[in-house]
């Protein structure tokens, strides 16, 4: 019997995972441990099990997804801070045929793009809206963002977020629920194979009801850590993710076909 | 030296309001989309969108935005997936729009955007008034860049420049300004309407705009619209190559009207309103026996530098800047006449707007003297 080598393992019919297409082979600019890769790879692998990626124009955000368009292999735009829902708006309604979606941080879309979240939302644009929620701004270097939790310590709220003075965090996503307009609102998690697992089935949910012509906006927020914002080593900043930011952040659908559940 | 767009005008004419003649121009243009915010004194636009039902003429979409700000970045998407984009305001929503504008001068992306323009500052009034020309012609948003701007005088003009703009905006691939102010739109004139163009398939659309982000082509790399470069040096190689396109611009692009210039010992630069003002002005001039040309610069940048340059080497005694402002316009004519003649501003301001027997006095006190 001749030896096994690794040419002999490495064919088309032994694969059972590849890397989508549609991410670019250029390195990740996200800090390792942290749910952005993960996410942009279940957008893209749900885009390429669609076979959309011809027929898909991505909108990224300000933020640390910014460069989200040098990894995410379709044709994007890259709109101001806060104005994805906006641009990807008349995207959507010039080429209605077309699959439109955003990405964008809790930053871009919770705090300085509130209003163009929510009346898109409102609107009911026939888009999908991916949400990373890290309770922090990740790319200026750790400030507090809409929804840092009360107490938890960021550069501009270095003794903790005091909600008296500062706000308390804001479940946008919930809000958003309350509106006709979005006809699909659900939150996910991408720290362990099963939430990744449900996080894609609530992804490609999204965009089949854009396929399908749905009315109103398919929104999915995923809680994510961030390890390096909130200064802890990638593992212990998911066990602190799931002790703190779930109990606030629920996880789970929260608006099916049009109904609040 | 108005270049000629490719309408075909079929004498169908109409009394209508500025702001009217350019949203039927609009429709007309073969627009792809509106999408507008109410502001005084140009409302008119985006309602007479509504009322026109353009979807029903030519598939043309009209949206209410929620906001200026929105429906500036409405246009980044729109026109940087190559459809003819439009939208319409006044002077504090044209503030709340430098940012977007930056974004897409930066991105390249056409676009055309008109500005009624109203007093200033702040939330100012409601008058017609031309203090949005520094904000206009020299950047306005952050960054190196520059926009073409297009000053209609007439309603006639209002609906013949929107096609000039969308030439120049995808010849350009950058926003194009139409600034009027609050008495061209809303005053009603006779206007001869040109024909309906057709609107760009989506085939002709990527035939033509391969930078286009409306779905990548099978076979074909992605395209990305952005105005992002973190590398300082391919940012720099960014801005070369803007400020080349401007430099083209400034070549190819001046558009003026000169009317009675031949004999002229005096020359008043004026645009807009302010021209129509100041036509009347050198006409009650020339009835008293006062030799006075009018120089309109169509194009606001780029600026009319040779014309003026030619009427200053032809030795004219001097030159009065007349403009709705504290005197904005004037800096560029003094930039092109480089002190080889007076020149001297005179306007009203604030809303207020002059008479043409005010400018015709200014004019005798100002540069013509004893």
């Amino acid at each position: 019997m001749s030896e096994i080598t690794i040419k002999d393992i490495i064919k088309p019919e032994n694969i059972v995972y590849e890397k989508t297409s549609l991410m670019t082979d250029k390195s990740l600019s996200y800090c390792p441990g942290c749910g952005h890769g993960t996410t942009h790879r279940l957008v893209m692998e749900v885009l390429e099990e669609l076979g959309q990626e011809n027929d898909t124009i991505g909108v990224a955000p300000v933020g640390c997804s910014v460069l989200a368009y040098e990894f995410m292999n379709i044709d994007m735009q890259e709109a101001a801070h806060g104005r994805a829902p906006a641009v990807a708006t008349a995207i959507k309604r010039l080429w209605p045929d077309k699959i439109v979606f955003t990405y964008q941080g809790d930053g871009d879309l919770a705090a300085i793009g509130t209003a163009e979240t929510i009346h898109a939302c409102n609107r009911g644009e026939k888009i999908v809206i991916v949400f990373i929620n890290n309770g922090i701004y990740g790319m200026t270097g750790g400030q507090m963002a809409p929804t840092t939790l009360p107490g938890m310590k960021t550069s501009t709220s270095p003794y903790g977020r005091d909600v008296n003075s500062m706000g308390n965090p804001l479940k946008i996503t919930e809000l958003i629920a309350q509106l006709p307009g979005t006809y699909y609102v659900s939150r996910q998690a991408v720290h362990t194979p099963s939430a990744v697992r449900k996080a894609k089935k609530a992804i490609k949910k999204a965009f089949q009801n854009q396929l399908d012509d749905k009315p109103g906006l398919s929104f999915v927020e995923v809680v994510s850590n961030c390890n390096s914002g909130w200064k802890m080593e990638p593992v212990a900043s998911n066990v602190w993710m799931e002790e703190n930011m779930f109990p606030y952040y629920e996880l789970g659908d929260i608006k099916l076909e049009g109904n609040l559940l | 030296m108005m270049k000629q767009s490719k309408t075909n005008k079929m004498g169908e004419l109409r009394l209508m309001k500025g702001n009217e003649a350019f949203a039927e121009a609009a429709i007309r243009a073969g627009v792809d989309g509106y999408f507008g915010y109410p502001i005084t004194p140009q409302s008119e636009v985006i309602e007479y969108l509504m009322a026109e039902k353009p979807h029903e003429r030519t598939g043309m979409v009209v949206l209410q935005a929620e906001s200026e700000v929105a429906s500036i970045n409405m246009l980044y998407g729109g026109g940087g997936s190559g459809k003819k984009v439009m939208t319409s305001s006044s002077s504090p929503g044209i503030s709340l729009m430098q940012e977007g504008l930056s974004y897409m001068a930066g991105g390249e992306v056409p676009c055309v955007v008109a500005n009624v323009v109203r007093g200033g500052p702040g939330l100012g009034d409601i008058q017609p008034a031309q203090s949005d020309y520094f904000q206009s012609v020299k950047g306005g948003g952050h960054g190196d860049y520059r926009l073409p701007v297009l000053a209609p005088s007439s309603v006639q003009e209002m609906s013949d420049f929107v096609p000039i703009a969308y030439e120049l905006a995808f010849r350009y691939r950058t926003p194009v300004l139409i600034i009027s102010d609050g008495l061209i739109g809303q005053m009603m004139e006779k206007v001869e309407l040109f024909d309906q163009m057709p609107r760009l398939t989506d085939e002709e659309i990527n035939e033509l705009y391969p930078w286009a982000t409306n779905g990548k082509p099978k076979g074909k790399k992605r395209r990305v619209i952005t105005s992002l470069d973190l590398d300082p040096y391919k940012l720099e190689k960014h801005n070369f190559k803007l400020q080349s396109k401007y430099k083209t611009i400034e070549a190819e692009e001046v558009r003026c009207e000169i009317i009675e210039c031949e004999d002229a010992d005096y020359i008043i630069i004026a645009y807009g309103s302010s021209a129509r003002i100041s036509q009347k002005a050198i006409q009650l001039a020339r009835e008293e026996g006062l030799k006075v040309g009018l120089l309109r610069p169509i194009t606001l940048w780029p600026f009319p530098k040779k014309p003026i340059n030619e009427l200053v080497e032809k030795g004219v005694k001097g030159i009065l800047s007349v403009e709705m402002s504290a005197g904005q316009m004037v800096e560029d004519v003094k930039l092109a006449v480089r002190e080889r003649t007076k020149v001297e501003h005179f306007g009203r301001y604030g809303g207020v707007i002059h008479s043409p027997e005010e400018v015709l006095e200014a004019l005798k006190n100002q540069i013509i003297g004893d």
